[in-house]
């Protein structure tokens, strides 16, 4: 009987109780999309922000070289967690006898650590050099092969890219650094590496690196830290305040929605009275029904919000945003609180009066 | 008699009138904010990150090679060009000078510290230095392009003789905040103690007249970091301003592309070469973008629940008002009349509690603006029309269901109180 009334109550009044479940899916939605990409935000801005490049700096004491081993340990360390380049640097002379800065690095990962760095083209073959625009013009014009020479070795090499960055790395000519350690007999003395994730995070993964590599000086860099940090900071602030104007808003709406469709059915309300119907019962009746509307609209509502965080997500990110089903009960919980407020209003304001004066239509 | 009607309505019904006003101001104020929130925020998050890291420097022209390695440059501190201090407040004249927000020159120079046996690095710059560009002040220095630079202490005065000491260095030294240094026969006091988590620690930082002083040089200054705010690059900007025809090349330079200020800035100080910080510039350039996308998407969302708001109170009021309807058309009211005056009761509800809407609104973006940025975001007032247009839209759409469906009711059963 009670589940009977419940259904045929929907079925009679289809236009208000859709109009009603409407404004409930639109607004657990709105808020499931809202809350999915607040909470993904963080990771998706700390993703666009490792374009900075490194955010940890592997340094050798003193201006010596790293041991072999050092790359491996920091790779160990990092655990597949981020990117580790090793760079060696040395001055050596032009055959002109002016002086340049020559760096040696694994090119493959230098490239995917600096994507922010304007090459022409890559090397690829061993050999092959990247010039700093800067470098360039010490080194001779472009295309032509050129000889470097340290501590009374040379190496002949060919440019094949010009790099531009603005920074002090237009100033040096790279190699590769199988090339670079054959011809110096020198090793790594610096290992840039990238990790995504807090500062917490860093600061720990700061920890590990100096123990494992007690020979070097590891510290982050701060610039690219702060600036991140700040930059999400304020984002996030920002984006806590749409959601919390949208949910509000929303909110609102659907108590204004709920509010008229219960008032209107005050004659139910009076019917059931004049029956013979007790309170607790009327009252269960509407609570029934508000928690299954808000129910049904929060089902319905989270999985379209779903959907529309993933759409922003692959619109503006290019990566559609994890679903965060722990979001689903404080969504639950806020439509159901909202249709028990929405129906508690009215029936307090309904209770007061006299069935017969309701049925008469005043 | 048509206004009579309009006006009792409104006379009469003030509840339901008030309910469905404060609806359509509430979606309306919500919209405007969000609307000023992400047309400003680009601008705001640049201008945080401007303040916190320069994205341009400025070298002489004929300089020679740097031998920098990690940071610690190996070139004789006197070798190389050298540009001139008295240059560097024409930056303030270039067209763009209200997107530059700060710039600050740099001068190492080697010192021997007294009682020690190697050199250290003596930087001179400004730290926050009052510049004078024809008749207006401008304050700049590290304090305004190196945001992550921390001092225990106090910032010197860029008129005295203090000096800031490198954290490592005044561990090294065993020197504290407060204390004093001779460099080069002279003594300063040390005003703070810096970590930059750079190379700077190692170093001594002065104002920049010490460092000219301790090099020889008069006026010489090394390098300029400048911070401008600029627009992201497109085609355009990546363009050689050489192969462009007046037009374009007018269209370029009146553009603040990093690329035209780098342009401006070679104009204003003779003999430099201006080049972007990839770096700063490229990452910067797409975080924003992608910050800017995600507010306009926000809002999108925001102006949908909006709507959603204003025209299910408009539906509810209506409906509530079926009974009227009934009486209307009993008494010989056309169809179309009935409906013509719903729809200015809509209009008049939706311009009056725009207008209300639009006054909240502003509040609301310049609430949200101070708390978060510490600076006011402002509502364009070109907006307000704009907005007007949508409410008085969306409240005829959200209307327009209802007033049918009120419309097409018998009037029998309406005025029984059938629904």
């Amino acid at each position: 009987m009670f589940l009977r009334m419940l259904v045929k109550a929907a079925m009679l009044r289809r236009g208000r109780a859709m109009s009603a479940l409407l404004a409930m899916i639109v607004a657990s939605a709105v808020s499931t999309a809202m809350l999915n990409l607040y909470a993904d935000l963080q990771a998706k801005l700390r993703r666009e922000f490792r374009n900075y490049g490194a955010n940890i700096a592997v340094i050798a004491k003193d201006g010596s070289s790293l041991g072999s081993d050092a790359l491996p340990k920091a790779e160990s360390a990092l655990g597949g967690l981020g990117l580790a380049v090793p760079f060696a640097y040395v001055v050596a002379r032009t055959s002109e006898g002016k002086s340049v800065v020559v760096a040696g690095t694994d090119m493959q990962q230098a490239r995917k650590l600096n994507s922010w760095w304007s090459v022409t083209e890559w090397p690829a073959a061993s050999n092959d050099a990247l010039v700093g625009v800067r470098a360039s013009d010490v080194v001779g014009p472009e295309g032509k092969p050129f000889t470097l020479s340290f501590q009374e070795r040379a190496i002949q090499v060919k440019p094949v890219g010009k790099l531009r960055t603005g920074g002090s790395e237009d100033s040096r000519v790279y190699i590769g650094l199988d090339d670079f350690e054959k011809w110096t007999k020198l090793q790594a003395s610096t290992i840039e590496i990238t990790m995504s994730g807090s500062s917490e995070k860093i600061s720990a993964m700061t920890a590990r690196l100096t123990q494992a590599i007690p020979e070097a000086d590891v510290r982050p860099i701060r610039q690219v830290m702060e600036a991140e940090a700040r930059v999400l900071d304020k984002t996030r602030a920002t984006l806590f305040a749409a959601a919390a104007l949208i949910i509000l808003t929303s909110a609102l709406c659907v108590l204004a929605t709920l509010m008229g469709w219960v008032f209107d059915r005050r004659r139910d309300f009076a019917i059931m009275k004049a029956l013979g119907g007790s309170a607790r019962l009327i009252n269960g009746f509407f609570a029934a029904e508000a928690i299954a509307l808000g129910g049904a609209g929060a089902v319905i509502g989270f999985a379209a919000g779903l959907g529309l965080a993933a759409w922003i997500g692959r619109v503006n990110f290019h990566a559609s945003v994890v679903p965060r089903f722990g979001v689903f009960p404080v969504v639950l919980a806020g439509c159901v609180a909202v249709a028990l407020i929405s129906a508690a209003l009215p029936i307090n304001l309904l209770r007061r009066i006299q069935p017969a004066i309701i049925l008469r239509g005043e | 008699m048509f206004l009579r009607l309009v006006y009792e309505s409104f006379r009469r019904q003030k509840r339901r009138k008030l309910l469905a006003g404060v609806a359509i101001a509430l979606g309306v104020a919500v919209a405007t904010a969000m609307i000023a929130v992400a047309t400003d925020i680009g601008d705001k998050i640049n201008r945080e990150m401007r303040t916190y890291r320069a994205n341009l420097l400025v070298t002489p022209q004929e300089d020679t090679l740097d031998l920098e390695i990690g940071g610690v440059n190996l070139k004789p501190p006197s070798d190389g060009a050298f540009l001139n201090e008295a240059d560097l407040p024409k930056i303030r004249g270039t067209f763009w000078r209200h997107n530059i927000v700060g710039f600050t020159p740099m001068l190492p120079a080697a010192v021997r510290v007294e009682g020690e046996s190697r050199e250290v690095t003596l930087r001179g710059t400004y730290f926050s230095k009052v510049i004078r560009f024809g008749k207006e002040d401008f304050t700049t220095g590290v304090r305004s392009t190196h945001g992550w630079w921390k001092v225990d202490g106090s910032w010197p005065n860029d008129e005295s003789q203090e000096v800031l000491v490198g954290q490592r260095l005044a561990t090294e030294l065993g020197k504290k905040a407060g204390g004093s240094i001779r460099i080069g026969g002279e003594e300063h006091r040390i005003s703070g103690v810096l970590s930059s988590g750079d190379v700077e620690e190692n170093e001594i930082i002065a104002p920049i007249a010490v460092a000219q002083r301790a090099l020889g040089k008069p006026g010489a200054v090394r390098r300029v970091y400048v911070s401008a705010m600029t627009k992201p690059e497109d085609a355009l900007a990546r363009r050689d301003p050489k192969t462009m025809n007046p037009e374009l090349f007018d269209r370029w330079y009146c553009s603040p592309y990093v690329q035209s200020i780098a342009y401006q800035l070679q104009e204003a100080i003779p003999h430099s070469h201006a080049e972007q910080i990839r770096q700063v510039e490229q990452t910067e350039g797409t975080v924003l973008s992608k910050i800017k996308g995600l507010m306009l998407l926000v809002t999108l969302a925001a102006l949908m629940a909006s709507a959603l708001a204003v025209s299910a109170a408009m539906a509810t009021t209506i409906f509530e008002r079926r009974g009227e309807v009934g009486l209307m058309k009993a008494l010989g009211g056309g169809n179309s009349a009935i409906a013509f005056l719903f729809f200015t009761e809509a209009a008049l509800l939706a311009i009056i509690g725009g207008a209300v809407g639009y006054a909240a609104g502003i509040v609301l973006a310049r609430r949200i603006g101070l708390a978060i940025f510490n600076s006011q975001i402002e509502v364009q007032p070109v907006l307000f029309p704009v907005i007007l247009a949508i409410a008085v839209m969306v409240t005829f759409a959200g209307s327009a269901a209802a007033i049918r469906r009120a419309v097409l009711f018998d009037p029998v059963y309406a005025l029984r109180g059938e629904a």
